[in-house]
């Protein structure tokens, strides 16, 4: 008897010495995201921080990695955003508020709905192929600015469509009753009443899917923005670089100082995403306030 | 519809209205006529890009199969378009896409599940709101920034412990293109195992069960769909990863299981025909739309069973 409590007792301790080694090794796991972040973060400023100069936002690309800089890349990244933001943001909002507050539940909106995830879901070198052959060869807009632009704008319309439709969810349906109370017809409701209070869970989407995109290449290389650039672009049928093309570029190069100078690039490109991140963060804070 | 004529009726009642009020309510009835047609043009560009990505891709493949017989394509062992004699075999692609993807999964599904378990089951609410921001960051990083890391950091860190293995290699790029999908496993595992009600856990405590018992036997079983549609989303992501394949892995298509070499994958070959200047209208430039026709197809056909696995788990309670 005393010998089958003993027995019991040791395989409770076995069990729970078990349990306390697998927790060690799943938080081993999940520091194991931390660390490399931590290692990524560590590695591109000993490499690049040298370089982050003003020389970086002065000088256009070169072949001489010492005279080298960034200038055409950022303005380049700079303007597609600017051209970028406005399209997608009427086209993705436009869909969101069509779906959440005029399309009626058929199979056809369904449809829609499903083809805006599986959408989400294509690889984005796909996205770059489609802008090839639409955009720069059917359509003539050529290797420029504007054909990139609506190439991404393609590619980010999936998330914030899903972003937006989110955000006019979360408005409560007692504030559309209200509207309607007052007498006000479908468009004024939606347009003053449900936008307003969607607007920064909007907004929040639409820097996400912005910060999603300035990090971009794949379909730029498409494109054909790889090209050395030693000027700005002019007009929307300029021809084009954005901070990750020339990164690429850099990487590409078998010397190192031009390694160097791709992790100064990726350095000044992170501090733009955590810029925009952190926007998005604050815009999310006072969104969770106002509701 | 019902509410339209109700307002007619409003406005109707009331024939003394001054030309200004009028005006205003004939143009707030023109935007809501407008409007939804206008909405609605917006919600079919969805749909436009969808066409126009299959009718890009399976056109331009058309053609190239005109030119290249479709059984070569998906039989051939050789990938040799850009010198003579030039092979249009698919399979060195496919398999060097196929190595970097079961290296990243190796690397990520373990990783991500356990991170998934601990963040679910053991981890205090304090640190997992700190912890899941972070590993969320992972997946924000532009994954030209992982290509860097691959080839300036992963790499040499590799060839300390093997010292044969070339710059460009496909052990390298599948590792770091995992840590790219850890956050996506670990999210959307953990998503799956909060789902799973607090009941189960309970009873399963009540019976004595230590939290790994109840991780492993009723939280895991339970979430199981949940967590295999996570690990395929992560494996098609991987499937169409393409800078930190291009910077890392090498632009050498080869037949091979040897992750120490360097290899190419469908997306690198791609990067590469689009980076040269291939004619439009040549064998080559239709390649890449026979590439990417099978890229999109497979990534297609990955994320639709994700996605029934996904419903099968939400429909279980």
């Amino acid at each position: 008897m005393q010998s089958l409590i003993q027995d019991d007792h040791n395989r409770v301790l076995m069990r729970r010495r078990i349990d306390f080694a697998l927790k060690l090794l799943f938080l081993a796991c999940t520091s194991i995201g931390v660390l490399v972040l931590v290692v990524l973060i560590v590695d591109l400023l000993m490499d690049g921080l040298q370089h982050v100069t003003p020389q970086l936002f002065e000088n256009y690309p070169s072949r001489k990695a010492a005279q080298a800089g960034m200038k055409s890349a950022i303005v380049g990244t700079l303007y597609m955003l600017c051209i970028m933001l406005p399209i997608s943001f009427v086209f993705g909002v436009g869909a969101a508020i069509y779906l959440e507050e005029y399309a009626s539940k058929n199979r056809f909106t369904r449809f829609i709905q499903l083809n805006i995830s599986t959408l989400a879901g294509v690889p984005s070198i796909v996205y770059g192929i489609l802008g090839l052959t639409i955009f720069v060869r059917l359509m003539a807009l050529e290797r420029s600015l504007i054909a990139g632009a609506l190439t991404m704008t393609l590619l980010v319309l999936p998330i914030i469509i899903v972003a937006a439709q989110e955000a006019i969810k979360a408005v409560p349906r007692s504030r559309r009753d209200a509207s309607f109370a007052l007498g006000a017809d479908k468009w004024q409701t939606v347009s003053r009443a449900v936008l307003p209070s969607a607007m920064p869970g909007i907004l929040t989407g639409v820097i996400l899917a912005m910060s999603r995109a300035i990090g971009e290449t794949a379909p730029l290389v498409m494109i054909g923005a790889l090209t050395y650039i030693a000027f700005l672009p002019e007009s929307l049928m300029s021809s084009f670089t954005v901070m990750p093309i020339q990164i690429f570029n850099w990487i590409s190069r078998p010397q190192e100082a031009f390694h160097e100078l791709a992790a100064a690039g990726i350095i000044v490109l992170l501090i733009m995403l955590l810029l925009m991140n952190f926007s998005a963060i604050l815009l999310r804070n006072k969104f969770q306030k106002n509701i | 519809m019902k509410e339209e004529v109700v307002r007619q009726g409003r406005t109707e009642s009331r024939p003394n209205k001054t030309p200004a009020l009028r005006f205003k309510n004939e143009r707030t009835s023109l935007m809501n006529k407008a409007m939804p047609v206008i909405l609605f043009l917006c919600a079919a560009v969805s749909i436009l890009t969808t066409a126009g990505i299959v009718y890009t891709l399976f056109s331009e493949s058309f053609s190239f199969f005109k030119h290249i017989p479709i059984a070569d394509f998906f039989t051939q062992t050789r990938w040799n378009p850009l010198m003579e004699p030039k092979a249009f075999g698919i399979w060195p692609l496919l398999s060097g896409t196929l190595m970097i993807t079961v290296i990243a999964c190796l690397v990520a599904i373990p990783i991500g599940l356990a991170a998934a378990i601990y963040l679910s089951e053991y981890a205090p609410s304090r640190v997992r709101q700190i912890v899941k921001p972070i590993l969320e960051v992972l997946a924000g990083v532009p994954t030209i920034v992982y290509g860097y890391f691959a080839l300036t950091f992963m790499t040499p860190f590799l060839q300390n412990m093997i010292p044969s293995l070339p710059i460009f290699n496909a052990l390298s790029a599948g590792i770091v293109v995992g840590i790219m999908i850890i956050p996506m496993v670990s999210s959307l595992s953990e998503d799956a195992m909060m789902a799973v009600p607090k009941s189960l856990r309970q009873g399963a405590y009540a019976l004595g069960a230590t939290k790994f018992e109840v991780a492993l036997r009723i939280v895991l079983p339970a979430a199981f769909s949940g967590v295999v549609s996570a690990s395929v989303l992560a494996f098609s992501r991987a499937i169409g990863e393409t800078m930190i394949v291009t910077v890392a892995a090498g632009a050498t298509p080869k037949l091979t299981a040897n992750p120490m070499e360097s290899i190419q994958t469908m997306t690198a070959y791609i990067v590469q025909v689009s980076l040269g200047d291939t004619q439009h209208g040549s064998v080559e430039y239709g390649s890449i739309f026979a590439v990417g026709a099978t890229l999109f197809v497979i990534t297609m056909l990955l994320n639709i069973a994700a996605k029934k696995l996904a419903k099968r788990f939400r429909e279980e309670y």
